[in-house]
This record gives C-alpha cells, sequence and structure tokens, in this order.
C-alpha cells in the first residue's frame, strides 16, 4: 500500500503508483480527479471557483477551474502520463444551504463550478468518466492509482464508488 | 472609494474588526443567556485573519461534524454571515431549550432543526444589532439555513465567497459557558462596497 496523499482546498497534486490521493469535505467545491490506466500517472484537483478571468485576485491557479484543471494536466504530462489517454472523474458542487436565490453570486457557485469543469474537460479533450455532483451535502474524496477508482465518501450515507 | 485590496482592508482594520466582532458576540451571548433564561460567560473573543484555503481546518478536523447555520443581509450593506457550532454544543443548547435531558444526543429531528435554526437567527442578529448600532447602519438579517455535515464543506461557502475578493478570511471565535462551554464561531461575509460601508461609518478613512 502506498501513501494517502492529502490535497488541501485551492490546490493540487500528482503521484504515481502505489501512492493515492484526498481530498477532504469537499463542499461547493469540485475535486477533479484525472488518471492514465497505463502509467498509472494520478492526478486531483480541488477548486474553489469556476474561472479565473472573472476574478481580479487570480495568481493562485489551483484555486480555478480552467487554470487548475490545465495545470494538473501539464503535470501529468510531465510525470509521464499521455494525454490522449487520461481520463477524468469529478465530484462535489454541493449547494450546502438551500439559499433563495437573487442574494449573491456565491449561491449557486456548486453548480457553476461542476459546470466549468466539464467545460474545461471537454475543451482540453479529457474523457469524463463519471461524476457525483450537486445535491446538498459534503463529500471526502479518494482516487486509487492502482486501476483509478474514485471513491466518494458523505455523513450518513453509504460510500459510493464512481 | 480607494484602491486597496480587501486583504489589505481586513490587515489594517484587523482591530476595528476585531471590536465589532467583541461587541457583537457580547450581544449574542446575552441573547441566548435571556432566551435559555441562565447566566452565561463569554470568553473574549478570539479573531483571526487567515488564507482562504486554511479555513476548512480552521475550527477542528476537516471532517468534523458541525452545524453552520447561515442567512442573508441586507438594506444598508449586502452580504451574508455564518454562525458554526460543534455537535455538542449545538445539542446542549438544543436540549436546554426543549428542556430535555441534558445528555440526550440522538440525531436531530424536524423540531430540533428548527430550534437550531431559531438559535442561529437569535445569535446572528445579536451579533449584527451590535453591528449596525455601532455603525448606525440598517442591517436586516433574512431568514437563517442549515447544514449539518463535515466542517470543510460547510467552511467552503465562506471560503469561497471570501476568495473571490481576496485570499484571506475572518474569522470570530467565542466561547460561552453555562458549565458546559459552547464554542461558536462567526463569519460576516460582506459583498461589493459593503466592508468599506461599515468602515466609513466607523468614521475609519478608506
Amino acid at each position: 500500500m502506498g501513501q494517502m496523499i492529502k490535497v488541501g482546498m485551492a490546490d493540487l497534486k500528482v503521484c504515481k503508483y502505489p501512492d493515492n490521493l484526498t481530498t477532504i469535505g469537499l463542499g461547493s467545491c469540485i475535486g477533479i480527479a484525472m488518471y492514465d490506466p497505463t502509467t498509472k500517472v494520478t492526478g486531483l484537483a480541488h477548486i474553489m471557483l469556476p474561472d479565473s478571468t472573472a476574478i481580479r485576485n487570480n495568481s493562485n491557479i489551483a484555486k480555478f477551474a480552467d487554470t487548475g484543471i490545465t495545470e494538473l494536466l501539464n503535470q501529468m504530462v510531465k510525470a509521464g502520463a499521455s494525454k490522449a489517454r487520461i481520463v477524468a472523474k469529478i465530484a462535489g458542487g454541493a449547494k450546502m444551504f438551500e439559499m433563495a436565490g437573487g442574494n449573491s453570486a456565491a449561491i449557486n457557485v456548486g453548480e457553476r463550478n461542476a459546470m466549468a469543469s466539464k467545460a474545461k474537460l471537454k475543451e482540453l479533450g479529457i474523457r469524463l468518466l463519471a461524476e457525483d455532483t450537486g445535491l446538498n451535502y459534503g463529500r471526502t474524496v479518494e482516487i486509487y492509482s492502482e486501476d483509478g477508482s474514485f471513491l466518494v465518501k458523505s455523513v450518513g450515507k453509504p460510500e459510493k464508488k464512481i | 472609494m480607494s484602491e486597496m485590496s480587501f486583504d489589505e482592508i481586513n490587515e489594517k482594520y484587523y482591530d476595528v474588526l476585531k471590536e465589532i466582532g467583541n461587541i457583537g458576540a457580547g450581544n449574542a451571548t446575552t441573547a441566548i443567556a435571556n432566551m435559555l433564561n441562565l447566566k452565561m460567560n463569554m470568553s473574549v473573543p478570539n479573531v483571526e485573519l487567515m488564507p482562504v484555503e486554511k479555513i476548512g481546518s480552521a475550527i477542528g478536523s476537516e471532517e468534523q461534524i458541525v452545524v453552520g447555520i447561515m442567512l442573508g443581509v441586507e438594506t444598508d450593506i449586502d452580504g451574508s454571515m455564518m454562525y458554526l457550532m460543534d455537535l455538542p454544543s449545538a445539542h446542549h443548547l438544543v436540549n436546554r431549550l426543549m428542556m430535555r435531558d441534558p445528555d440526550y444526543d440522538a440525531d436531530f429531528d424536524e423540531m430540533d432543526m428548527s430550534a437550531l435554526k431559531e438559535i442561529g437567527n437569535i445569535i446572528s442578529s445579536a451579533y449584527l444589532s451590535a453591528l449596525s448600532g455601532l455603525t448606525n447602519l440598517t442591517i436586516t438579517p433574512t431568514v437563517p439555513y442549515i447544514s449539518i455535515d463535515m466542517a470543510a464543506a460547510i467552511l467552503s461557502v465562506p471560503a469561497i465567497q471570501f476568495g473571490m475578493v481576496g485570499d484571506k478570511a475572518l474569522l470570530i471565535n467565542t466561547e460561552m459557558g453555562d458549565g458546559m462551554d459552547i464554542s461558536g464561531y462567526f463569519i460576516l461575509m460582506p459583498e461589493g462596497d459593503s466592508y468599506e460601508k461599515i468602515l466609513s461609518a466607523l468614521g475609519m478613512p478608506v
């Protein structure tokens, strides 16, 4: 068994077999797991916001779906993965509080994060194999480098493998 | 308006924001003590300015289950505020309110959830009324919403809100006590120029 390496909020990491990656307590944020089944190069990003171009303060590229996914892909390719083989799975993007809209741009940010992540993956030609997004609860995710399986854990719900 | 960033404002007016936190938390404690008809002490609030990436683990373990109550803030300033407490504190307050055995800790039912919302509402409104009194601004809270989940997931909401304007978030921790300590956190999330409005109303040059 390799190590379970933790990815923080607005952070991304790449590892190789036998190490695995996890990020804890995704709320409206999205965990984007990417995997090359041949080299077993594995990556995980924990993004907070959909679009770096909409925000002035955008120096942390791992904070945004657009720049975060591009950077994760680059780092994986540098670690030996082939872009053509990389596949993705995503989770998160919940609406933690059922607040009525209008009040704030942040209310539907989970949904916008999911949409932006999918759009970026599509633009880069990375196949999205599975997703577990939306609804109203937090998720902890683990990506295993052995076979690319993606485990989603939530409070009071059975574990889900996607 | 100045060109100061949100982070710079936070740093420059840390003491002012801390004082607002202090008075607000004092008000909130009095409100809860009155509601439950008991004597309560409050510790001096601890105000922390922290990087948004760290906020998920700010109040303990990221996977610890916490109760988050969130409400919108309207009228003269816009934004939202959140009150967070750990599960033992939430059970303690609900048991007090429902006049139950203090050790009762079964999962919250619908009645308990609405009691918790009300507690969050009272605490937050007391906090906001302190802010309103200090600034002479009219601040109206909207109905509260509740979520019981992993701390990091609930805190992703303020993290994102602060993340849109800067890299730091302001967290106010207070402890109230009546034998059993109730530990809670306030997070005020002003939007747009609301921070400037608060500070100018206090006579601070922004």
